[in-house]
């Protein structure tokens, strides 16, 4: 990191901001916005489980009983786990301790993998369990058609999601690469900040997810 | 300047965060009905606000457009879980 300086001279003020707070301001704007799209790519998935839990509400809880419920909450604190690490890079770079950040993501990079092995897990014991929807979906319980439409749902919602954790993974590596070349400091570290929201927005939708595909059958279980 | 947030607010936050997720995971186990979904989101919805304005700083964001966008992006959603359901929950009743 001895030329720092001279790398972060090339992401110093652009011509067209007035000051460094206001291109700090404007670039989360646009991650929020960007944000936004991904709210309405979401939504439209939740919209679909909503409308179909409401026309089948018997097929959900039978559903949601062939969850993973311990896979799904441990699954649930590591995200949250790596939104602390993740939130602890940023407050680490605002500081100009550069060490500390490329830790916390490299930390944030180990939880993500945790939760996408967990998940693999999961997929596989459906697939073997013949939960995976199409020809060879087997339910014996009661309105296999619809229960096979909740593993529809189940499967494209943490698909999606699974994605989002992927390209996460991509997206703090490359921050991770970047703090190490001395690219971010105290004054300079919006992509650092845009990363840690993504993946504050990962953990969001997870949120939902979590008592919505694990708990709402749970207790029938016993 | 932007706001420094403290590393204790990150953690008061996370173990927050972790205190819910064990509470939404226990009461799981209890039959509570139709309610169990109700009080599940309830929860869903604390753990997520608290992601959203600490993790995500949006409650201390100093531009007031960004605040728009964000507020925008969440009134849509409303717009369309709840206008869309209002329409399946009500078919019935003619």
């Amino acid at each position: 990191m001895s030329n720092s300086s001279e790398a972060l001279a090339t992401h110093e003020l652009r011509h067209h901001f007035e000051n460094m707070e206001q291109q700090s301001g404007a670039s989360s704007m646009g991650m929020w916005v960007f944000l936004v799209t991904e709210i309405m790519f979401f939504g439209g998935m939740f919209m679909a489980y909503l409308a179909y839990r409401y026309e089948y509400f018997v097929a959900w809880q039978e559903g949601s009983q062939h969850m993973d419920f311990w896979i799904g909450t441990v699954n649930t604190a590591v995200l949250i786990c790596s939104s602390l690490t993740m939130a602890l890079a940023v407050l680490a770079i605002q500081q100009g301790r550069r060490r500390l950040t490329s830790i916390m993501l490299s930390i944030t990079i180990c939880f993500a993998i945790a939760f996408l092995v967990l998940k693999g897990i999961e997929y596989h014991r459906h697939w073997l369990a013949h939960e995976f929807p199409g020809s060879a979906f087997h339910f014996a319980g009661v309105d296999p058609r619809h229960v096979e439409m909740f593993f529809v749902l189940y499967f494209v919602m943490t698909g999606f999601h699974a994605l989002h954790v992927l390209i996460g993974i991509g997206l703090v590596s490359t921050i991770l690469y970047m703090n190490q070349r001395g690219h971010f400091s105290a004054d300079y570290h919006n992509p650092v900040e845009n990363a840690g929201l993504y993946w504050h927005f990962v953990d969001l939708v997870w949120i939902y997810l979590y008592p919505l595909l694990y708990l709402i059958g749970h207790h029938h279980a016993g | 300047m932007e706001k420094i947030i403290s590393a204790k607010v990150y953690f008061t936050v996370w173990a927050a965060l972790m205190c819910l997720t064990v509470t939404t995971a226990a009461v799981s186990y209890l039959d509570l009905g139709a309610f169990s979904i109700v009080l599940a989101l309830i929860i869903a919805t604390v753990k997520g606000s608290l992601v959203v304005l600490f993790f995500m700083h949006a409650k201390y964001i100093n531009v007031k457009a960004t605040l728009l966008v964000i507020l925008a992006g969440f009134f849509w959603l409303a717009i369309l879980l709840l206008m869309t359901m209002s329409d399946y929950i009500t078919r019935a009743w003619s």
